[in-house]
C-alpha cells in the first residue's frame, strides 16, 4: 500500500472539522452529519487496509513517514513524522473503529440539539488530534496530539457553555491536564538536553548508552500520564467532565483520549524498564486509583458518574499492568475497555434519552421491558466489565491480575490483591447500576417527562436558543419512555458483540488459547514474558477462579441489596457512627475537591493577591518609585522644585545631570579607565 | 530597478512623509479622512517591508548585514547614516509594518476627536520603531530610541481612557527617560574609548577584545545599556510603569507599547558590544525571566480588570523571551527571537479584541461581563483562538517559541538552570489558568449585567479584517516556523556560540 495514505488518516477528520467549523452554521443537519461521518469512515477504511497489509507482510513491520521539519534550529530539529508499528495499529483500530460508531450514534443522540455543527466539528477535531497522537514518531508530535485532544475535550465538556457547571468543568479539565503537561514538558526538556532529539528511535536506541536521569524523566512522564489518564492525584477532572454530551463521555472520556497516558507509558517502555522506581510508582498509582475510584463509584446516584469513576478505576488497572511491566496486558485491557465502556456510556445515553434527560438512578427502575435493546446491550457491557467468565473484560482483567501476581516485582502481590478487591467492588457497583436502572420498582416520573420536554421545546424555539441547551440528547422529545432509534441502537449492538467476544484474541494458553494479542505486540515490547508464563497454567486457572469468585460475590451482594432486600443497604449505612461516616466519606468523594480547593487553589490565589500583587507590586515595585520621588523631595527645596510634575523641567534636570556625568567621565580623572 | 540599497530609507520615509502630510491636512468634520490617509500610508509601508524577506539572502554568512546603506553624516564625532538588516531585525521590521494598518483599523471608530493629531503621532511612533530596528550607528539608533518615547507619551497623555492618563504618561516617560539618559552617557564613554559609533565595528572590536578599558568599567557600561533596555521591555521588577500605561493607552498604541524595542536592543547592543558582560549577568537575568513568567501569570490570575490582566500577561510573555535569550543556547536565543514575534502578535490580537469589547460595552471590568458567547459567536471564536495561541497550544505560534526557550533553559550551562526551568514551566499551568478563567467569566455562563443593558453586535466586516490576519499567522507560524526560523537562526546560532562549520552542514541537511 502507498504509505502516503497515512497522512490522510488524520488530515481527513481535520478537513471535516474545517468544513463544519466554518460553514456548518449555514449547512442543513443532514449535510453536517454526512461530512462528519464520511471524514471518519474513510480513515477507518484506510486503517483496515493498513491492518491487512501489515498482517500479510509476515515479518513484524514498522512503517515510517517523514515530512519537512516542523521546528528546526541549528543542532535540533523535529519533523512531522509518523510511525506505525503493531501498537499503533491497535490504537488506530480502536480510535477509528469505536470513533466511527460513536459518530453514528451521535447523529441520533444530538439530532435535536442546538449547535449540531459545533458538536460534529469538535468531534472531528478530536479525531484529528487523537490520530496524530497515536501515529506520531516523536515525543513532540505526540504532545501535539496530547494537547489537541485536551483542547477538543475542553470544547466538548463546555459544549453547553451557558451552564456554569459545564464551563467550569471544561476549564478544570484543561487546567488539571496542564499540570500533567508541566511534567510531560519537563521530561521532554530533559530528553532534549541529554539525547539531543525527541524522535522515539533516537531516544530509545540511545537510552542505554547515553547516561541520562531516566528515573526523573519517567516520573515526569508519569505525571503527564496521570493528568491525561485521570490517575491519582490528577483524576479530579474526569468525573466533572461528564457535563459534556454523553457520546463525548463515551468517545473521549472513556474509550480513547483518557487511555493516551497508558499508550504513552507503553510507548516509552524502553525507558520505564530501565527504572524500577518509576515502574513501582506507576503500579502503586494504578492500584491506589483503581481502588479509591471504585469505592467512590459504590455510592454515586448519577448514572454517568458511576461510569466515570468506573473509568478512572479501570484506567488504574491499565496503569497497574504497565507498572508490573505487562504492557501488552495493559493495552489488551485498553482495547476491551474501549469496547465495553463505550458501550456502557452509549447505553446510559440511550437510557437518559429514553427518560428525556434524567440521569439520577433513583428516578429509574424497571426499564428492561420498556427499552429492551438498550437493556440487553447494556447487560453485555455490565457483564463484560464485571468479569463474567469468557466475556472480554474477564480475559483482559485476568491477564493483568495474573501478570501482577507472577511478575516477581516487589509490589506484584500487593497490586494483585488490590486488583482482586477492586474486581469485587467493580462487580458490585456495576450490578447496582444494572439493578437500579432496569429492575425493581419504577421510579420514573412520567408526567414530568412531558412538561420537561415541552418546556425545553418552548424555550429552545425562543431567540436565545443556546441557553436552553442541556444534555438531554432529545430536547424536543416529549412522548414518554421510548426506545432509541436504530441509528443509536445499531452501534450499541455492534459494541455489545465486541464486549462479549472481544476477548477471544487474548485467550491465554491456560484456557487453550494462544494469546494472539500478546504475540501480536511482541515485536513492540519484545519481552520474554511468554517464557515466564509457560508451565504455570495451574496458577493461571486458580487466579481466574479467584477473580470469578470476586465477580460472583459482587453480583450476589448487589442482588441482595437492590433486589432481594431493598432496605438493607440503608439499614447498614445507618448501623453506627463508623458506617455513617464511611458512607459520608464516599458520598463526598473523600472531599478531595474540597481539599484541593482549600490547600492549593485558595492559598495560591491568596498569595497572588496579598503577597505578589499587594506587597510586591503595589508596595515594592510601584512604591519604590514613589519612595524615591518622596525621598528626593525631602532632601532640599531645590530637589522639591525638581518634583514639579512638569515634564519639561524633569527633562531639563535630567539633561543637566547627564551632562554633568559626561563631563566628569570625559574630562575628570575618574578611575573608570 | 534595484531597491536593495534604498529600501530601508524608503521604509523610514514613507510613514514620516505620511505623518507630515496628515499634519498639513485640514482638521475636517469628516473624521475618516485622516484614518483613511493613515491606512494607505501604513499599507504602503507594510508592502515595502515585505520586500525584505522576499529578497533576503538566507545563506549569507552569519553575522552579516543586508540591504545596507552607509553614508557619512557628521565627520566629527564620526556619526554615520548606517542602516542594515539581519536575521534578528528583519522580521521585527515586517512585524512593525504588519501591525500598523491593523492599529489604524482598530482606531477607526474609537478615535473621533483630534484624529489628525492621533494619526500623525501614530505614524511618527512607527518611524521611530522602524528606525530603532534598522539603525546600525549607535548615535542614529539613540535618536530613534528617544524619538520612540515622545509620540507614545503624547498618545497616552492625550488619548488615554480615564482621568489617570497624565499620571500614566508621566510615569511611562520618566521610567524610560531616566535610564536612557544614563545610556547616553555610556554611549559617549564608549565613543571616547573606541572613536566609533558604528555597530559592526564595535561588534568586531568586542569579539577581538580591542576595546581598551578596565573590565569593571566595561561591566558598568554594559549595565547602563542593559538597564535602559530592561526598563523598556520591561523585565521584572522594572515593570512599574506597565500596568497604568497599558490601562490608559489606546488600542493602536498599546499593541506596540512593550516588548520588542527593548528586547531587540538587548540582543543587538548588549549582546553585540558586551558579549562577555552579558554572559556574566546571564544567571541573574535567567532568574528574573523565570520569576517574571510565574509572577506575571499569578498576578494576572487575580486581576479583575481586563486591561490590567493583559498587562501582566504581557509581563509573563516578555519574560519568556528574557529567559530564552540569556540562556545563550541556540534553542533559547532562536526561540526567544521567535517569541518576540509571537508575543507581539498574540498581545496585539488580545488588545484588539479587548478594544472591541470596550467599544461595545464600555468597561474592562470582568465582573460586568458574562455569557457573551451566545451573542457573539465569532468574537468568542477569535478570543478562544487567541487564548490558545497565548497559552502555547501546539500547532499555534506560541508553542514553538515557548518550547524552544524552555528546552534551551534546560540545556544551558548556568548553575541552577534546572530550578529556573521548572519555575518558568509553571507558566504553562498558570498561563492557561488566567486566560481560560477570563474566557469563562466573560463569555460563558449566564448573561452579565452590562451586556444585559447594552446590546452589542458580533464582528463587523472591518473587525473580521483586523482579526483574521492574526489567526492565519498564529497557524502558519505554528506549523511552518522554519519560514521564519531560517533567518532567525542565522543570528541566533552565532550568538549562542554554535560552531558555524556544522551550522552550514545542518542547514544543507534541512534544506533537503
Amino acid at each position: 500500500m502507498n504509505t502516503n495514505l497515512l497522512w490522510l488518516i488524520p488530515i481527513l477528520p481535520f478537513t471535516g472539522f474545517l468544513i463544519n467549523g466554518t460553514l456548518g452554521r449555514k449547512l442543513p443537519r443532514g449535510v453536517i452529519a454526512a461530512v462528519a461521518l464520511l471524514f471518519t469512515a474513510v480513515p477507518a477504511l484506510i486503517v483496515a487496509d493498513l491492518w491487512i497489509y501489515m498482517k500479510s507482510a509476515g515479518a513484524p513491520l514498522a512503517l515510517t513517514l517523514t515530512s519537512r521539519p516542523w521546528i528546526a534550529v541549528s543542532g535540533f530539529h523535529v519533523d512531522f513524522a509518523f510511525a506505525v508499528d503493531h501498537l499503533t495499529l491497535i490504537m488506530l483500530a480502536v480510535v477509528t473503529g469505536v470513533g466511527f460508531l460513536i459518530h453514528i450514534y451521535s447523529v441520533g443522540y444530538m439530532a435535536h440539539e442546538e449547535g449540531y455543527w459545533r458538536f460534529f466539528a469538535y468531534l472531528n477535531l478530536f479525531m484529528f488530534f487523537m490520530l496524530v497522537l497515536v501515529l506520531s514518531a516523536s515525543f513532540l508530535l505526540l504532545f501535539v496530539g496530547w494537547e489537541g485532544v485536551g483542547l477538543a475535550s475542553y470544547l466538548l465538556i463546555g459544549f453547553y457553555f451557558t451552564k456554569d457547571s459545564a464551563a467550569n468543568a471544561g476549564k478544570k479539565a484543561f487546567i488539571v491536564n496542564r499540570i500533567g503537561d508541566f511534567g510531560f514538558l519537563l521530561a521532554m526538556f530533559l530528553i532534549v538536553a541529554h539525547f539531543g532529539g525527541l524522535d522515539f528511535t533516537t531516544v530509545f536506541s540511545n537510552a542505554i548508552t547515553i547516561p541520562a536521569p531516566i528515573t526523573a524523566i519517567c516520573l515526569l512522564l508519569v505525571l503527564g500520564a496521570a493528568g491525561k489518564s485521570a490517575q491519582i492525584p490528577l483524576y479530579v477532572w474526569l468525573p466533572d467532565a461528564m457535563e459534556g454530551p454523553t457520546p463525548v463521555s463515551a468517545l473521549i472520556h472513556a474509550a480513547t483520549m483518557v487511555t493516551a497516558g497508558i499508550y504513552m507509558v507503553a510507548r516509552c517502555h524502553v525507558l520505564f524498564n530501565m527504572s524500577p522506581t518509576a515502574l513501582t510508582v506507576v503500579a502503586c498509582i494504578g492500584a491506589a486509583t483503581a481502588f479509591f475510584a471504585a469505592t467512590i463509584g459504590l455510592v454515586q446516584h448519577d448514572i454517568k458518574r458511576v461510569l466515570a469513576y468506573s473509568t478512572v478505576s479501570q484506567l488504574g488497572y491499565m496503569f497497574m499492568a504497565c507498572g508490573v511491566g505487562a504492557y501488552s496486558a495493559g493495552i489488551f485491557h485498553l482495547m476491551t475497555h474501549a469496547f465495553f465502556k463505550a458501550l456502557l456510556f452509549l447505553a446510559a445515553g440511550s437510557v437518559i434519552h429514553a427518560l428525556s434527560g434524567e440521569q439520577d438512578m433513583r428516578k429509574m427502575g424497571d426499564l428492561r421491558k420498556r427499552i429492551p435493546i438498550t437493556f440487553y446491550t447494556m447487560s453485555a457491557g455490565v457483564f463484560a466489565i464485571a468479569g463474567f467468565p469468557f466475556f472480554s473484560g474477564f480475559f483482559s482483567k485476568d491477564e493483568i491480575l495474573y501478570q501482577a501476581f507472577t511478575s516477581g516485582t516487589s509490589v506484584g502481590k500487593f497490586v494483585w490483591a488490590v486488583g482482586v478487591i477492586t474486581a469485587f467492588l467493580t462487580s458490585f457497583y456495576m450490578f447496582r447500576l444494572w439493578f437500579k436502572t432496569f429492575f425493581g420498582e419504577s421510579h420514573v416520573m412520567e408526567p414530568n417527562l412531558h412538561s420537561h420536554g415541552a418546556a425545553v421545546h418552548a424555550s429552545s424555539s425562543s431567540k436565545l436558543a443556546l441557553e436552553a441547551e442541556h444534555d438531554s440528547g432529545q430536547a424536543s422529545h416529549a412522548h414518554g419512555v421510548h426506545e432509541s432509534p436504530l441509528v443509536m441502537t445499531v452501534p450499541l449492538m455492534i459494541l455489545a458483540l465486541l464486549a462479549v467476544i472481544g476477548g477471544i484474541v487474548g485467550i491465554p494458553t491456560a484456557f487453550g488459547g494462544h494469546n494472539e494479542f500478546e504475540h501480536f505486540l511482541d515485536p513492540v515490547f519484545s519481552t520474554g514474558s511468554e517464557a515466564v508464563t509457560a508451565g504455570s497454567g495451574g496458577t493461571a486457572i486458580i487466579l481466574s477462579l479467584v477473580a470469578t469468585l470476586a465477580f460472583a460475590l459482587g453480583l450476589y451482594v448487589a442482588y441482595t441489596f437492590y433486589v432481594r432486600r431493598p432496605g438493607l443497604s440503608k439499614k447498614l449505612v445507618n448501623a453506627n457512627v463508623a458506617t455513617k461516616f464511611g458512607y459520608k466519606l464516599l458520598d463526598h468523594k473523600y472531599w478531595v475537591d474540597e481539599i484541593y480547593g482549600r490547600l492549593i487553589v485558595a492559598p495560591l490565589l491568596a498569595v497572588s493577591r496579598v503577597l505578589l500583587n499587594g506587597l510586591v507590586d503595589t508596595g515594592v515595585v510601584q512604591g519604590s518609585v514613589g519612595l524615591l520621588a518622596g525621598g528626593t523631595a525631602g532632601l532640599s527645596s531645590l530637589t522639591r522644585r525638581m518634583q514639579s510634575g512638569n515634564i519639561r523641567s524633569y527633562a531639563g534636570w535630567l539633561a543637566l545631570g547627564a551632562a554633568a556625568v559626561i563631563a566628569v567621565v570625559l574630562f575628570g580623572h575618574y578611575p573608570l579607565h | 530597478m534595484n531597491f536593495d540599497h534604498s529600501i530601508l530609507t524608503l521604509i523610514l520615509l514613507t510613514p514620516l512623509v505620511g505623518a507630515a502630510v496628515l499634519a498639513l491636512l485640514p482638521e475636517r468634520e469628516d473624521q475618516k479622512l485622516h484614518a483613511m490617509g493613515a491606512l494607505i500610508v501604513t499599507l504602503i509601508t507594510f508592502l515595502l517591508t515585505l520586500h525584505l524577506p522576499w529578497h533576503y539572502n538566507y545563506s549569507a554568512a552569519p553575522g552579516s548585514f543586508q540591504f545596507e546603506q552607509n553614508l557619512n553624516w557628521i565627520a566629527s564625532p564620526a556619526i554615520r547614516y548606517h542602516l542594515g538588516v539581519d536575521g534578528l531585525s528583519m522580521w521585527l521590521i515586517v512585524l512593525t509594518g504588519f501591525l500598523a494598518p491593523i492599529g489604524v483599523l482598530a482606531s477607526w471608530n474609537t478615535i473621533q476627536l483630534r484624529s489628525k493629531l492621533f494619526y500623525s503621532l501614530f505614524l511618527l511612533q512607527q518611524v521611530a520603531m522602524l528606525g530603532v530596528f534598522v539603525a546600525l550607528d549607535l548615535f542614529l539608533y539613540y535618536g530613534f530610541w528617544e524619538m520612540s518615547l515622545v509620540p507614545m507619551t503624547l498618545l497616552i497623555a492625550t488619548f488615554g481612557r480615564t482621568e489617570n492618563r497624565r499620571r500614566a504618561a508621566i510615569k511611562f516617560f520618566m521610567y524610560a527617560f531616566i535610564p536612557s539618559a544614563v545610556l547616553l552617557v555610556a554611549m559617549v564613554w564608549l565613543y571616547a574609548k573606541t572613536e566609533t559609533f558604528d555597530l559592526p565595528a564595535l561588534h568586531a572590536m568586542a569579539t577581538s577584545h580591542d576595546i581598551v578599558a578596565s573590565p569593571k568599567a566595561l561591566l558598568l557600561c554594559s549595565l547602563a545599556f542593559l538597564a535602559a533596555f530592561a526598563v523598556k521591555v520591561p523585565i521584572f521588577p522594572l515593570h512599574g510603569w506597565l500596568q497604568e500605561a497599558v490601562s490608559e493607552t489606546p488600542t493602536a498604541a498599546v499593541m506596540v507599547l512593550a516588548g520588542k524595542l527593548g528586547l531587540y536592543s538587548i540582543l543587538r547592543f548588549s549582546f553585540g558590544i558586551f558579549p562577555e558582560q552579558s554572559h556574566a549577568v546571564a544567571p541573574l537575568l535567567i532568574a528574573l525571566g523565570a520569576i517574571g513568567i510565574a509572577y506575571g501569570s499569578l498576578v494576572a490570575l487575580i486581576k479583575t480588570d481586563l486591561k490590567k490582566l493583559a498587562a501582566f500577561s504581557t509581563l509573563a510573555h516578555v519574560s519568556f523571551v528574557v529567559l530564552g535569550i540569556f540562556t545563550f543556547t541556540v534553542a533559547g536565543v532562536d526561540g526567544g527571537v521567535f517569541q518576540i514575534l509571537n508575543e507581539s502578535l498574540v498581545g496585539a490580537a488580545l488588545f484588539v479584541l479587548l478594544g472591541l469589547l470596550y467599544e461595545r460595552y464600555g468597561t474592562y471590568e470582568i465582573r460586568d461581563y458574562g455569557g457573551l458567547a451566545s451573542r457573539h459567536p465569532w468574537m468568542v471564536t477569535m478570543f478562544v483562538i487567541t487564548t490558545l495561541a497565548a497559552v502555547g497550544l501546539p500547532m499555534l505560534n506560541g508553542f514553538v517559541g515557548e518550547f524552544l526557550i524552555l528546552s534551551g533553559a534546560m540545556q544551558s550551562a548556568i548553575t541552577h538552570h534546572v530550578v529556573w526551568t521548572v519555575v518558568a514551566t509553571t507558566g504553562v499551568i498558570f498561563g492557561a489558568s488566567y486566560m481560560l478563567w477570563m474566557i469563562q467569566r466573560v463569555f460563558y455562563g449566564s448573561i452579565g449585567h452590562r451586556p444585559g443593558e447594552v446590546r452589542g453586535w458580533d464582528l463587523s466586516a472591518r473587525e473580521h479584517l483586523e482579526l483574521w490576519p492574526f489567526v492565519a499567522l498564529f497557524l502558519i507560524m505554528g506549523v511552518a516556523s522554519s519560514l521564519w526560523m531560517k533567518a532567525i537562526d542565522g543570528f541566533g546560532a552565532p550568538v549562542a556560540g554554535y560552531p558555524t562549520t556544522t551550522l552550514s552542514a545542518v542547514n544543507t541537511k534541512e534544506a533537503r
